[in-house]
């Protein structure tokens, strides 16, 4: 970390308001992790501005000083994309939650990028619709981040993740300039630069206003909850799901070690503690399409080792399920005081093997691996229960991440599907990407942000940095950013 | 960085650290956090104040008026345990926390005057509390109270308007040592009297007693009880907190009752945690404490023949729902009074702004807290808003005044003892 200089404090209180800045020790410390914390970087300022005015100020602000910024939402992200890096100066987005507009004739919604995505569904519920992607921190996490990481949930399977629901954005761009892209009808002509900026992970500059595609509430909706003796014959119940040409909403699945750190926790939602994973199927639509459906999967989850198929009874029951889902990662915390929510994609084909090998390789290293994952994307979440005071279990939970992605990779995939590349997986970059294909993001980045101030030392490799040589993997010792 | 008794290593650091080891850092406890969602600053999270808590026990951070603000500044509606998947005690944690800060003299200033002079010389002495408030009675008979208040400055001003009207002397009078059943008896309970309650809501601790015999309770109102200890606790006495619970223990222990009634949602939640302090015997009065909602509840209620015709909007005490987990019982309690139509505002659990003594020392915040819960009443316009807790009820009419709202604000155990038809006046029963 490096101090702030009392004239950068001083131009982020006259971009912003004296209120809106953080510069003390103790208010900058707890700035410098989201929610995977063995990455942390502290910043040298946060400032926390409530218009995009105010943003384009404080940017201009840096620009001046030559600063970097990093934008931040709920800090709930999985990849360490909000953490400062080089002395970078935070711009905490919790101030800009404003709804600017519902249109239920147009279904666009225009908001802050503070809004938080479930407070964006229950202002769109009395017009009887709702924003489709619905990560698992959806009750806390902020648009802004969406955009950023592009981020998905259950109900990417059916409707797509964040990018498939972003029409239009205004960013301030690292110079301080403001820009607007894309339209709220869809479909701007030429290049897609709103769809270039979903999932830029805050190196474009800082998304200041969002219009996102609001979707129809579905008529019906059943949930099913699928009983497996063990997480491959699950898989397999998904590919039969799919295979047969249904749609469902969701394909989660659940293993045994989450169901139990779940079902002790608030959000129990009465999960069998004897499966050994379950698979939740949620059908949705016209209310008289759906009970030959739901028959269908029973069926087929029945003919692929499913012990028990039960449907949820009513809305709540739904919703406990879903609550149950959503609570995993936070209930692993019973079980370690850190979790590394690994997060890659497999063609769903390859789903059972993968399982099986990524099991193997928590095994290998003595771990407490569990799995709860979007099993219809074939978007796996292998978590890893740790102690990151542990330097010897934080060095086999890091060699074993890796392991699992390069398996990923093996196996047809990619390293990440919805928590982003961050300072996480930048020096995994190179499983996926040739040198010419990396430059070739870079100059992308650089139309946007050519001085590279705009979330520095993400995404990119890092040339003097190699994850397993340093287990601590401490960010703000990191000195190398974008070569 | 002030080395205290409880530098890092100690063992007040490691109840501490091992708290706060059980947050796993989601933000799931983000959204419900009333100070967060006033301030969007990580720090005045529950999360951030977790990590501050983990920071000064490991020694990353010096343990300074940052941290000391933050844990001030928290309300300690508990809120985020009901919200956090991994089970962190954030109570708990807070007290610890304010405790250390209390050890370290890292608090000063006015807040901390008003405190100690409420929390030391007054709460935990009745015969003070009752002079106390007798005074403040007579001065509000004799009209006195507004012209003296209008001599003193601004912020006490208005921290004068949240006291109540003080209860007539009928209704401050003693609870009887035991109040039989009525019809076939279903238990014997002791009744928690509290400190406030009996002096500024009198009238609430003789409705609750009618209502649970009306149910077939004796009541047992045992000697030798007192204050619960909650303020204390909460603003890191601990000394003082244990001192009230062995006092108790030991009144409740000598009682022989079946359960531990209590009608003021504070006073149950810290009941609860007597554990705390005491173990083994605190253990065993906190199995048996519940809210009068949820023992009539659990029993099933008899049927309140009289009626109210009222839109009833039913507001949780944070120490109830978040620290005791009670949510539905008051809510089918109040079905049940025929006429009465119960109404949901939108975050009937969120904080009021009350939080014990909160609106006195954070006068700010707290008003920008209830800003919030009124403008969410003012919504549904109810007839009747009730919540079972005494500092819940003061804020609220605060609230109901200053927003110009038109319901009435009372304890749901008074609804249910208007619909039995109050205090009888049949002369072989005086006290039913």
């Amino acid at each position: 970390m490096q101090p702030a200089s009392s004239r950068l404090i001083d131009a982020l209180r006259a971009a912003a308001g004296a209120d809106a800045v953080l510069w003390r020790a103790g208010e900058l410390f707890v700035y410098e992790c989201d929610a995977l914390t063995h990455h942390t970087g502290r910043p040298a300022a946060v400032v926390l501005p409530r218009t995009a005015d105010e943003v384009a100020a404080c940017v201009a602000a840096c620009a001046r000083e030559g600063v970097p910024f990093v934008p931040r939402g709920a800090g709930t992200g999985l990849s360490g994309g909000a953490i400062a890096f080089g002395g970078a100066v935070v711009i905490e987005c919790a101030r800009m939650n404003r709804i600017l507009e519902i249109d239920p004739v147009d279904r666009v919604a225009v908001v802050q990028p503070g809004v938080v995505n479930a407070d964006l569904s229950r202002a769109a519920a009395p017009f009887d619709l709702h924003f489709a992607p619905d990560p698992s921190s959806q009750q806390a996490c902020t648009l802004g981040g969406n955009v950023a990481e592009n981020s998905g949930g259950p109900h990417t399977l059916e409707y797509g993740s964040t990018t498939a629901h972003v029409l239009a954005v205004e960013l301030v761009l690292a110079s301080g300039e403001r820009v607007r892209l894309g339209s709220r009808a869809g479909g701007e002509p030429g290049y897609d630069l709103t769809g270039a900026v979903v999932g830029s992970e805050g190196t474009f500059g800082v998304v200041t206003e969002v219009t996102v595609r609001l979707t129809p509430v579905p008529e019906a909706v059943e949930t099913l909850l699928a009983i497996f003796p063990d997480v491959v014959s699950a898989c397999h119940g998904v590919g039969a799901v799919i295979r047969a040409g249904l749609v469902p909403a969701a394909l989660e699945i659940v293993d045994r070690r989450t169901i139990a750190a779940v079902e002790a926790s608030v959000y129990a939602a009465g999960l069998p503690l004897d499966a050994g994973a379950v698979l939740i199927a949620e059908l949705d639509g016209p209310a008289v399409a759906l009970p030959r459906q739901v028959e269908r999967v029973r069926t087929l989850c029945g003919a692929n080792g499913a012990t028990r198929v039960e449907v949820a009874r009513d809305a709540a029951e739904r919703q406990r399920f879903w609550r149950a889902r959503k609570g995993a990662f936070g209930a692993m915390g019973r079980l370690a005081p850190d979790l590394y929510v690994h997060d890659a994609v497999v063609p769903r084909s390859k789903l059972p093997e993968v399982l099986e090998a990524v099991c193997a390789i928590g095994d290998r290293h003595g771990l407490t691996l569990s799995n709860v994952f979007h099993a219809g994307d074939g978007n796996l979440h292998p978590n890893i229960s740790f102690d990151r005071r542990d330097e010897d279990e934080l060095r086999r939970v890091l060699a074993a991440g890796s392991e699992i992605l390069e398996l990923c990779v093996r196996a047809g995939g990619v390293i990440s599907g919805e928590h982003g590349i961050g300072a996480e997986k930048q020096d995994f970059m190179p499983l996926l990407f040739t040198p010419d294909d990396l430059d070739a993001m870079r100059r992308l980045r650089a139309v946007f942000d050519p001085e590279r101030r705009s979330n520095p030392g993400k995404i990119f490799p890092t040339t003097r940095f190699c994850v397993e040589s340093n287990p601590k993997a401490r960010g703000y010792e990191r000195v190398s950013f974008d070569p | 960085m002030s080395q205290g008794p409880s530098a890092p290593g100690t063992l007040e650091a490691t109840r501490i650290l091992t708290k706060s080891l059980d947050c796993v850092h989601c933000g799931l406890c983000l959204p419900v956090c009333p100070t967060y969602r006033e301030t969007g600053r990580e720090m005045s999270s529950p999360r951030g104040r977790v990590y501050l808590a983990r920071g000064v026990a490991e020694g990353s951070i010096a343990f300074d008026d940052v941290v000391a603000d933050e844990m001030g500044l928290c309300l300690g509606c508990r809120a985020c345990e009901t919200a956090c998947p991994s089970g962190v005690q954030f109570g708990a944690l807070l007290d610890e926390m304010r405790a250390e800060v209390e050890r370290r003299g890292l608090r000063g200033g006015l807040a901390k005057r008003i405190e100690t002079l409420a929390l030391r010389g007054i709460v935990p002495h009745p015969a003070r509390l009752r002079a106390l408030v007798s005074l403040l009675g007579l001065a509000q008979r004799l009209g006195l109270d507004r012209p003296l208040l209008r001599l003193a400055p601004a912020a006490l001003r208005e921290r004068a308007a949240l006291l109540p009207r003080v209860p007539s002397k009928a209704d401050r009078a003693p609870l009887p040592a035991l109040v039989p059943a009525v019809g076939d008896k279903r238990g014997r309970v002791g009744f928690f009297v509290g400190c406030i309650m009996p002096e500024l809501f009198g009238d609430v601790s003789h409705a609750t007693v009618r209502v649970l015999a009306r149910n077939g309770f004796d009541v047992v109102v045992a000697p030798g009880q007192g204050c619960c200890g909650a303020l204390h606790a909460h603003a890191g006495d601990s000394e003082r907190a244990n001192e009230l619970a062995r006092r108790n223990v030991t009144a409740f222990d000598a009682a022989g009752v079946d359960m531990v009634v209590v009608d003021s949602a504070g006073c149950g939640a810290a009941l609860r945690d007597a554990g705390r302090w005491l173990p083994g015997t605190g253990e065993r009065l906190a199995a048996t404490v519940r809210d009068v909602s949820e023992l009539l509840d659990a029993a099933g209620l008899r049927s309140p023949p009289g009626r109210i015709d009222a839109r009833v909007c039913y507001d949780d005490p944070c120490h109830l729902v978040h620290g005791q987990g009670v949510y539905e019982a008051p809510r089918r309690l109040l079905e049940q009074i025929v006429g009465v139509r119960l109404v949901s505002h939108e975050d009937p659990t969120a904080c009021c702004g009350a939080a014990g003594i909160y609106n006195l020392t954070h006068p700010a915040m707290s008003s920008a807290v209830l800003g919030h819960k009124m403008r969410a009443l003012a919504a549904v316009d109810p007839d009747v808003i009730a919540s079972g807790n005494p500092g819940c009820i003061m804020q609220l009419r605060a609230g109901v005044a200053r927003f110009g709202l038109r319901a009435q604000v009372v304890h749901p155990v008074e609804l249910l003892d208007r619909a039995y038809g109050g205090p009888s006046r049949a002369p072989d029963a005086p006290y039913l």
